[in-house]
């Protein structure tokens, strides 16, 4: 195919393009018309398509996101918020830490393996980008029933995926989730968070400022992988010849990522950068503008200095490919040579493609021919914006007129049934298959993982400075009622992190969702995004930034509702945070919060087949009370837990297996006590000399307590039904394996 | 005592077996894989990782680094080398430790708490130890599995030369169990799991691997 360039596209206005085919509506194309007041060229039009998809332009999330804004609490603690790579909060003692969590979901069922690894190292990428080193990963994953066939297909290869690549870039994997669902079943879910970590004075933005800087490519050099991986581009639609039909799905080079990191810090140590991107989604197209748009705007590329894996690569392949590890570094003239000198070192690929200009466009030439003039803004950030319209689905009266129907367990033998079914069902189960696939020690500073509530790590190890990370979701919450579904979701990861002792500070997310051309599912988005910002603002947790990812659905079958929400808080020193569990006999358990009767969206009812009811308020203000009662019992509880998925029976299943010793415990409604799902509940274990002061807290907070029992023995005992640990530990620990080999 | 940790690009563990070297009491001295000299260290140690992203296979690059040809050299004279896992994997690679690591039995990368039994204190690295001392600590590889001929592993076996055996269920298909083994001249040793993420019970799950640390101090006391 003949270069189209800039002239041709003046001179030929009325030749036709394939603007459907790369997935552009008729008026959009007609506005790029109207901002270039000429026909895109070919190139122009691939950068285009692949900026305003859905995935880079959120064009139909933007007008709900923007709450995040308008209601966000005041906070001292951000530093960078929603808009750049990833957000930034002050932990104290100088250091920011910043954090961010994206999903993977399409090319993960496609080729789970790649799929999986590429996006661990996007998101770590997206850290790096800020100038934080990468100091930890979490990945919440879903998947359809987990006996079904496709099942065993994705999921040994996402956690190897997962695996595979955090490993090798020695990133402790230190939580995450394994969930399963009928609906993700064509859709399962791969989201990955990064933590990273940095000195406030280095932190770096995408912005390509001072005209005469050089635009400096650095990192793997460009393939054919992953074109149009943002968009629904086939690669064919340019028929470049001998190269068509590559794979949308990238494939990573982990070991290229951990020099490219390696290399970055050094360079950012010596502040060697004035801007800096990194190329993930929608490649070259994306980082030219916006670190164009994040400066003045004028910016000159020679495309054909771009070093390619694949020579026969045409321009506008180039601009579209998501190969890996690739980053983009605006650099002063005077400061290059230490730049290259630093790549030489790591054996890094680098390349000066371009310069900053003073004037307001974007250039990009191919072999001195102009086939690219644009305004980076209107690329980057001025993409379509749709009020999709939204409806309540019919589905959420009826479920919510109808109780949840399950024959409660009762006597001894049912009891001790329902909690080794409960124990042993995939949700539930020990994850030790999956987690075990993860280095969580590496880089010495791990203080918590999986299966702990949270994830710590330690920044410092002088002061002993930490933060502590949890993702949640709960997707059976969002679907009966999807608005305070997320605000659960939010009070769950804060008190996940609050019963190890560390202070909520601030929020992430992953938005994942059917399609937003169903007004059913735009309603679901709708309401969990209302309900994380109203949830954000009542307890004062400044949402950083995340990601949406729509067209998660099968035919007309859309997945649950998927908010998940990552919270982090710092804890001053991770010497003293509380532990999930205990390893001595004589405690007291007490458990913090009431239980009522809520068995709407509980595993309980999943495992029945009942998806009905409505699902419990979030309590957010009895929720901060917990936290702090929480805070301030971490000085004198020995181990705290919190009860989610599963109630009481999953709570004390963990507890007692951690360190195999038992307990007794006495209920007076042990049916519903076991298995009610009840949000903003904790269980601790006291020394008995500690009564007292727990009773002083639970007046302090009106936070109401109640007596469990005592731990010790070789059994988890309740009431007059004895489970002896071995059985406990059978049923909870074979379900993995069974599964998966 | 000073203790060279090299790194190699790809290599993860080297902060982790700085810290580790620090915590023995030795000062820990970084080498770079393209290092043209040892820098007047006393022992070297080749930490984990995945140096040259494991291409080919794990330690078959490494092997030709600069630096290692200084480590075959010193090493040959008597300074004690440690590899852990990856740099386990870099000694066998480079003929310093007979013998190869293979991909784990069940197929999966494994990371676990692991029981080993130190089976020879003797060595540079392991006399801080009792023999037959038991002590927790990490494991964590995708190729940890030791395979070796039947005269290899009889001269192993009959010149003690196998240091540390994991204790239990077999957990990656090693050959008797060895989790490490060292030279006929005892001072080249190598280890599959991680001491240097066991020197704290607050990160690790014991401190029962500081012993690797602080034996080599007893080399100089001597």
């Amino acid at each position: 195919m003949a270069l189209d360039t800039v002239l041709i596209a003046q001179s030929t206005p009325d030749n036709l393009q394939p603007f459907a085919e790369l997935g552009l509506k008729p008026d959009e194309y007609a506005r790029i018309k109207e901002i270039l007041g000429r026909r895109p060229t070919s190139s122009e039009l691939a950068m285009y398509s692949v900026m305003w998809s859905e995935h880079c332009s959120y064009k139909s999330s933007k007008v709900h996101l923007k709450q995040f804004g308008e209601k966000a609490p005041k906070s001292d603690a951000l530093l960078v918020g929603i808009g750049e790579n990833a957000g930034v909060v002050d932990v104290g003692q100088g250091y920011a830490v910043t954090f961010k969590i994206e999903s993977h979901n399409h090319p993960s069922f496609i080729e789970p393996y790649q799929g999986a690894a590429t996006g661990v190292g996007g998101i770590v990428r997206d850290i790096l980008t800020m100038g934080a080193r990468p100091i930890a990963v979490m990945d919440p994953l879903r998947f359809g029933p987990a006996d079904a066939a496709d099942t065993r297909r994705v999921l040994p290869g996402i956690v190897a995926g997962v695996g595979g690549y955090g490993n090798c870039l020695g990133l402790p994997n230190i939580g995450g989730e394994v969930v399963f669902d009928e609906t993700y079943i064509g859709n399962p879910l791969v989201n990955a968070l990064c933590v990273g970590v940095m000195k406030h004075s280095d932190i770096k933005l995408a912005k390509a400022a001072g005209a005469g800087n050089l635009v400096v490519l650095y990192g793997a050099k460009t393939g054919g992988d992953g074109i149009g991986g943002v968009s629904v581009l086939a690669s064919e639609t340019f028929g470049a010849g001998g190269s068509t039909k590559r794979p949308s799905v990238q494939v990573g080079d982990p070991f290229v990522e951990k020099v490219l990191i390696e290399c970055s810090l050094e360079i950012f140590a010596e502040d060697l950068v004035v801007g800096i991107q990194d190329l993930g989604g929608a490649g070259l197209s994306c980082a030219t503008s916006e670190l164009a748009s994040g400066g003045s705007g004028g910016m000159k590329v020679a495309l054909d200095k771009v070093p390619l894996r694949d020579p026969s690569l045409s321009p506008e392949e180039i601009l579209m490919s998501e190969s890996q590890e690739r980053m983009c570094a605006i650099v002063e003239p005077s400061k290059i040579n230490r730049f290259l000198e630093i790549c030489k070192k790591w054996d890094v690929t680098v390349t000066v493609i371009g310069e900053v200009t003073d004037g307001d466009r974007l250039e990009i030439t191919w072999n001195g021919e102009v086939i690219v003039n644009v305004p980076p803004r209107t690329v980057a950030h001025e993409g379509p914006v749709y009020n999709r319209p939204l409806a309540q689905p019919a589905y959420i009266d009826q479920v919510n007129s109808q109780k949840v129907n399950v024959t409660l367990p009762s006597g001894a033998a049912e009891i001790k049934a329902a909690v080794l079914k409960l124990a042993g069902t995939p949700n539930l189960a020990d994850k030790s298959w999956v987690t075990a696939q993860y280095d969580k020690y590496v880089q010495g500073n791990t203080i918590q993982a999986q299966p702990d509530d949270s994830g710590m790590v330690r920044l410092d190890e002088t002061t002993h400075l930490g933060v502590a990370i949890s993702t949640d979701a709960n997707a059976n919450w969002s679907y009966l009622n999807p608005y305070q579904g997320a605000k659960l979701a939010l009070a769950e990861a804060a008190r996940n992190i609050a019963t190890a002792g560390a202070r909520p500070l601030a929020v992430t997310n992953c938005l994942n969702f059917g399609s937003p051309e169903d007004p059913g599912v735009m309603w679901q988005f709708a309401e969990s995004v209302r309900g994380l910002a109203d949830g954000c603002l009542e307890m004062g947790l400044p949402v950083t930034g995340g990601n949406v990812s729509f067209y998660n659905q099968t035919g007309a079958v859309a997945i649950l509702p998927t908010p998940v929400i990552g919270v982090l808080g710092v804890i001053q020193d991770v010497r003293k945070r509380t532990p999930m569990s205990y390893k001595t006999s004589g405690l007291e358990l007490f458990l913090l919060g009431e239980t009522k009767e809520d068995l709407a969206g509980s595993e309980w009812a999943f495992l029945h087949g009942q998806r009905v009811g409505q699902s419990p308020d979030a309590d957010l203000a009895r929720e901060m009370r917990l936290i702090e009662l929480l805070l301030e019992g971490n000085a004198f509880f020995t181990a705290a837990h919190d009860l989610s998925q599963g109630g009481l029976s999953a709570g004390l299943t963990e507890m007692v297996l951690r360190h195999s010793v038992g307990a007794t415990i006495s209920l007076s409604n042990p049916a519903v006590d076991l298995l009610s799902e009840t949000p903003g509940r904790v269980i601790i274990a006291i020394d008995a000399s500690k009564v007292s002061q727990l009773q002083a807290l639970s007046t302090k907070y009106s936070i109401a307590i109640s007596k469990l029992g005592t731990t010790g023995g070789d059994s988890l005992t309740i009431n007059d039904c004895v489970i002896s640990l071995e059985e406990l530990r059978t049923a909870h620990t074979s379900t993995f394996p069974r599964l998966f080999g | 005592m000073r203790v060279g940790v090299i790194t190699f690009p790809g290599t993860l563990d080297d902060r982790d077996a700085a810290r580790a070297v620090v915590a023995g009491g030795s000062e820990a001295v970084s080498l770079w894989h393209a290092d043209a000299d040892l820098k007047n260290v006393d022992a070297v140690i080749l930490p984990g990782g995945f140096s040259y992203g494991d291409y080919l296979r794990c330690g078959a690059i490494s092997r030709f680094a600069p630096v290692m040809q200084l480590v075959i050299e010193a090493a040959g004279k008597g300074m004690p080398v440690l590899g852990i896992c990856n740099g386990f994997q870099v000694l066998c690679e480079s003929h310093l430790l007979p013998g190869a690591l293979t991909r784990n039995s069940d197929l999966h990368f494994l990371c676990r708490d692991q029981e080993i039994e130190i089976v020879n204190n003797s060595t540079p690295w392991t006399s801080s130890y009792k023999a037959g001392e038991k002590i927790v600590i990490p494991l964590k590889n995708g190729e940890g599995s030791f395979q070796c001929d039947d005269k290899t592993l009889a001269e192993l076996e009959g010149e003690g030369r196998i240091i540390a055996r994991y204790v239990g269920q077999n957990p990656n298909g090693s050959r008797n169990l060895i989790a490490g083994i060292t030279n006929a001249r005892g001072n080249v040793v190598g280890l599959m799991p991680h001491p240097e993420h066991a020197i704290d019970e607050l990160t690790g799950p014991s401190a029962q691997g500081l012993g690797f640390f602080t034996s080599i101090l007893n080399v100089m006391v001597k």
